[in-house]
């Protein structure tokens, strides 16, 4: 599993970076080879990848088809109630044998020759093991060798907390505590506080794009204001609002804190062709915003936990957005929307009707897909050339306001003491 | 089908269907709003969260106000690649005729043309609608899109 990968020859190492992380070569989005070491350093290990949520899989039995990175993973719900997260690749001929996206059952059997697993990846039988009697005379089977506990499913490390499920392939993996570390810790326990998830629903879009540009694009608290009009106009997210930035110790993780201010005030960051200030809506439902008690302050929370999910609270719409690459040049983007147990009927109905900003038609997400395709247009064209994230210095540094870059440079610090080791 | 519809009714239906595909097809936001009722449900959803009972939907819409909203935003907030879509819809199959109400599936698939692209099959699958007779003729008073299409490609900002 963890056999180097012969590096491509423009390599981590010999890019040209100029000034720290502040000008990103648009290599880095777009080679196939560095896009495979990436799987394997940020995906398949010394990572924690998100799988799903512990509501997705409520009763005994329950699985769900996932990934991590370009892998097929089943979050299981074992007999015994236990979350076991498994490879969807049969020991025997490889067979990503789970066709069903999700499903309850006692055990897996792939259809190819009915290996039969349980549900948390021990292998509990191969059909003809101990060969076949013809004429009293057993012929074939497996070797006398054979051990059904050498092959099972590949079992992951999984680590469940407030009700969001992770998984890793490498079981030599730090606790999940300690890869997230404490400062974003703090806000993913914000919203996964203990209570019950409820599952809303899904929306799933395929992006044409490299994937580390979703997480940059939640690391980015710059364009909000300017390509969200939605965001500036009402002001949910605006230069001038009170803000943090905030990153783990490795500047991989981070969280973009915002409170809501400054609705429809002029100053200079509305000079924006992007702000209205006599935008009025017609049914104004799309922004029935009620505080909650959980917030403690803050109306917006985006954490980015690298490399594969997103954490979104934004008012009263929560969700995660879970990042599945396919080759450099596209990734999948699956949105989970939840809520919480105790919900009254009109908070969930006010979370759907939030929703309305958020996701592949969102007022305020669907052309977050659209920049990430035209910048990926570039990267293509032009692989030579850079990127500049050079708003708030070239530094990397937590802040407490949102005129700064710093979240994206701090991610490619870490990118490249991983991808150079 | 349940009910008999009269000739005229059926024409009107089907003119309806023929109007609404045109007008969205034609990029004519200003109109679109104009085929619903003022406290109309629109809704796209994808077909995995209608059958297994999630109430998330990608476009929901609880007015026609909302729908204004949406016109609104294509054409001055969300910002996007342009493109051509064109409706192709099939005869309106009738689930129940009654109280002045005609409930209605049809299937339908969108293609999708950006500028200097070639035409991709954008979104398929069929709609569940509730027309009703109001003065000024036919209107829906709901329009769910349930929709095949495991993956959005990319966006959606046009409403089907």
């Amino acid at each position: 599993m963890n056999a180097p990968i012969p590096l491509a020859e423009l390599t981590a190492s010999t890019m040209n970076w100029e000034r720290g992380t502040s000008r990103i070569p648009f290599a880095v989005y777009n080679d196939p080879a560095l896009h495979k070491l990436e799987l394997q350093r940020f995906f398949y290990e010394k990572h924690w990848c998100y799988v799903g949520l512990e509501a997705e899989i409520p009763k005994p039995g329950d699985y769900k088809r996932s990934s991590i990175g370009e892998r097929s993973v089943l979050l299981v719900r074992a007999l015994d109630g236990i979350i076991h997260v498994v490879e969807n690749a049969c020991a025997h001929r490889g067979v990503a044998f789970c066709r069903e996206r999700f499903g309850n059952r006692e055990a897996f059997i792939c259809p190819y020759h009915q290996w039969n697993y349980a549900l948390d990846g021990r292998l509990r039988g191969v059909p003809m093991r101990h060969g076949v009697k013809r004429d009293g005379v057993v012929q074939g089977g497996m070797p006398a060798d054979f051990n059904l506990a050498d092959h099972g499913l590949t079992r992951l490390k999984v680590a469940v907390r407030g009700g969001v499920v992770f998984a890793s392939f490498d079981h030599q993996v730090e606790s999940f505590e300690d890869f997230v570390g404490p400062d974003v810790l703090r806000y993913f326990d914000r919203l996964f506080d203990g209570r019950q998830l409820t599952i809303l629903g899904y929306n799933r879009q395929r992006i044409p794009g490299n994937w580390k540009l979703m997480q940059e694009n939640i690391k980015d608290p710059y364009h909000p204001g300017l390509l969200h009009t939605w965001f500036v106009t009402f002001g949910l997210w605006r230069a001038d609002n009170r803000a943090q930035m905030v990153m783990d110790a490795h500047h991989r993780h981070a969280a973009m804190i915002s409170t809501r201010g400054n609705a429809g005030a002029v100053s200079e960051v509305s000079r924006v062709s992007s702000f209205k200030q006599t935008m009025n809506l017609h049914d104004p439902r799309f922004l029935d915003i009620v505080p909650e008690p959980w917030w403690n302050g803050p109306t917006a929370v985006m954490t980015t936990l690298f490399p594969s999910v997103i954490l979104q609270q934004q008012v009263n719409s929560v969700s995660t957005r879970q990042i599945i690459p396919d080759g450099h040049g596209h990734f999948d983007f699956i949105w989970t929307h939840f809520g919480f147990e105790d919900d009254t009927a009109e908070m969930t109905q006010r979370r759907l009707r939030q929703a309305n900003l958020f996701g592949p038609a969102g007022f305020v997400s669907a052309d977050d897909g659209e920049v990430i395709e035209f910048s990926q247009e570039s990267f293509e064209a032009k692989p030579a050339h850079r990127t500049l994230a050079e708003l708030g210095g070239r530094d990397v540094e937590n802040t407490e306001h949102m005129v700064t870059e710093t979240l994206i440079r701090g991610m490619y610090r870490y990118w490249r003491e991983v991808m150079a080791r | 089908m349940s009910a008999a519809l009269r000739f005229e009714d059926w024409y009107a239906l089907t003119q309806l269907y023929a109007d609404y595909a045109s007008v969205v097809d034609a990029g004519n936001w200003e109109q679109w709003p104009e085929f619903f009722t003022e406290d109309c449900v629109y809704r796209v959803q994808p077909r995995e969260n209608h059958e297994r009972g999630f109430p998330l939907a990608t476009l929901s819409f609880e007015s026609k106000g909302m729908l204004k909203d949406r016109a609104y935003g294509i054409r001055e907030t969300l910002f996007h690649d342009p493109y051509y879509q064109r409706h192709v819809v099939g005869v309106p199959r009738l689930l129940r005729v009654a109280d002045g109400c005609i409930e209605v599936e049809a299937n339908y698939a969108v293609f999708r043309t950006k500028l200097s692209q070639l035409t991709t099959v954008y979104n398929v699958g069929r709609s569940l609608d509730v027309v009703v007779r109001t003065p000024a003729g036919l209107k829906f008073a709901r329009r769910e899109f349930i929709y095949d299409s495991e993956m959005i490609p990319n966006s959606m900002i046009y409403p089907l």
